[in-house]
């Protein structure tokens, strides 16, 4: 899933991207094919090239390997909302049969069965970059007929209706899921079953979606992973965990030294 | 600026009732300043946090919030805020009221609480569900028509920041990741900072984001104060500690266990490092 999603960035893109499988598939993409790739991470790293990824979208790692860093205002408004993105990378707890996301709450929003970290940076995401790829889960629970809570909008209702309400970015370009990759069809807007992976049957997909799921007509079957991408991807999540495992010692006495001068 | 224990900071400057803001995103988290607060039992307080991390977690759990206005509340790359869950799920220790918004929202909420106007301006197609609950805030610029969001200033009776260093005057100089921390300073009614060491001089570059002493209340010195978040240049992000958070904070009586253990049992932040074995 992580190394299909990687696949769907093209060099040189400007991505907006979160924290999770987002940020596996960017940094995977980055060292294969896509080494231009820009990163940006809501915390106002631009340019970020990790060794490592991160734990939460504002590590050290990602300001100490960032082209710069500014303000949490500045990367939204100069540059999500100037245009200056062209794919955003978004994961959900819920998304519908239009590309709508919830990150929000299971239930009701006074008295949630289950409440979610909630929106972040994902409505404006959603909104103004050029496009958006979201990668995530396929299951009954995740693909629903309808979301608890309207949290970021892909195609709306449908038909149109987001190019018609004016936003600037196109919407959900492709759903990378544990099956394949779902697409908008180009005039109902709903997504359908586009690619799947070696092996995976079509009606284990429906199964696994909670509204009747259309297939393409030319449905493709995808290539398997290259060895190569797959041992790049093992070789990023075991940095990463052993970066995450080391103890910090935290030196009480800097409060007594002359000046110093961390970088 | 007068340089003060960060107990008598908190004892002068913060009281019951008031809205607190403590910002620092991912990084530089006053997690030594929430705890101070926990330790003195401030009550009915409205924290401010674009993403309440385990510093809210901590603060709601020991019933120090009845109201929290972000933008995102989980334990970033792990999973939830237990008892931010809750507190909204089951009214535990008590009701919690949320005022939520987008990061964005929050971010343009802060420049306009820093720059003295009621409301902030964002670009708006249609309407998501923090919208209906949030209620009527559209409106259409004079100039273009275009349909803008309105969103309310934040402006903090207290914002409470940790940085890198401070010199003799009590400037304070942040490096790395900012998030809205300089906007909710300059919004804040009272702007207290806790710092990692206090220097001579700044030896700052001319754009540095440099706080003027002028504007802040009180600074204290505090070494490690950020953990387990974390001071660029000083140590890193204890993303060990976010992980163990999980499995502490998921049920009451554990979560109470350690906060007894830990934060109220030390006096002071450089003890709770010490019971933590972050510090020597």
């Amino acid at each position: 899933m992580t190394v299909t999603a990687a696949r769907q960035l093209a060099d040189a893109a400007v991505c907006f991207v979160g924290i999770g499988l987002p940020s596996a598939a960017c940094n995977l993409a980055r060292r294969t094919h896509a080494p231009q790739l820009v990163l940006i991470y809501e915390s106002g790293t631009v340019g970020a090239r990790p060794q490592v990824l991160p734990l939460s979208i504002g590590d050290g790692e990602l300001a100490d390997t960032a082209a710069c860093v500014v303000s949490l205002p500045e990367v939204f408004a100069h540059y999500l909302q100037r245009g200056r993105v062209d794919v955003g990378f978004l994961s959900a707890a819920q998304i519908d049969r239009h590309g709508n996301l919830n990150t929000t709450v299971i239930g009701s929003y006074a008295r949630p069965a289950v409440r979610l970290p909630g929106s972040g940076g994902a409505p404006e995401i959603a909104a103004h970059a050029r496009e958006v790829l979201v990668i995530m889960k396929q299951s009954p629970r995740s693909f629903v007929a309808r979301l608890d809570f309207l949290t970021s909008c892909g195609y709306l209702g449908g038909a149109g209706e987001r190019a018609r309400a004016g936003f600037p970015g196109r919407g959900p370009r492709a759903v990378i899921t544990d099956f394949g990759i779902l697409r908008p069809h180009p005039e109902t807007d709903e997504l359908q079953l586009c690619a799947i992976y070696p092996g995976v049957a079509v009606d284990a997909v429906r199964a696994a979606t909670g509204w009747p799921l259309r297939v393409a007509h030319d449905l493709q079957v995808l290539p398997s992973p290259q060895p190569a991408d797959l041992d790049t991807l093992r070789a990023l999540h075991a940095a990463t965990a052993q970066a995450h495992a080391v103890a910090v010692r935290i030196n009480l006495r800097t409060a007594d030294a002359p000046a110093s001068h961390p970088h | 600026m007068p340089l003060m224990t960060l107990s008598d900071a908190i004892a002068q400057h913060v009281r019951d009732g008031q809205s607190v803001a403590l910002e620092g995103f991912t990084h530089l988290i006053p997690f030594a300043a929430g705890h101070e607060i926990i330790r003195q039992s401030r009550r009915r307080l409205h924290l401010i946090r674009m993403t309440p991390d385990l510093i809210c977690d901590q603060m709601i759990g020991m019933g120090c919030a009845e109201r929290l206005t972000f933008s995102w509340g989980g334990n970033p790359g792990v999973g939830s805020l237990h008892r931010l869950r809750d507190a909204i799920e089951r009214d535990w220790p008590q009701p919690l009221t949320i005022s939520e918004r987008t990061h964005a929202e929050m971010g343009v909420a802060y420049q306009a609480g820093a720059s003295g106007l009621p409301c902030g301006l964002m670009r708006h197609y249609a309407d998501t569900g923090l919208d209906r609950v949030g209620g009527p805030r559209t409106l259409a610029c004079p100039f273009s028509g275009d349909s803008l969001l309105a969103v309310a200033a934040i402006n903090p009776d207290v914002t409470i920041l940790h940085a890198q260093q401070a010199d003799q005057q009590g400037n304070v100089l942040i490096r790395g990741i900012i998030g809205a921390a300089r906007e909710a300073a300059l919004a804040a009614r009272c702007l207290l900072v806790t710092v990692e060491a206090r220097v001579e001089r700044l030896d700052a570059p001319l754009n540095a984001i440099v706080l003027p002493h002028w504007l802040i209340s009180a600074v204290s010195i505090v070494p490690g104060g950020a953990h387990p978040s974390y001071a660029a240049g000083c140590y890193p992000r204890d993303n060990r500690f976010y992980g163990e958070w999980d499995a502490i904070a998921r049920e009451r009586e554990r979560f109470q266990q350690w906060m007894q253990q830990y934060v109220l049992a030390s006096r002071d932040h450089a003890e709770l490092l010490r019971r933590l074995r972050v510090a020597a």
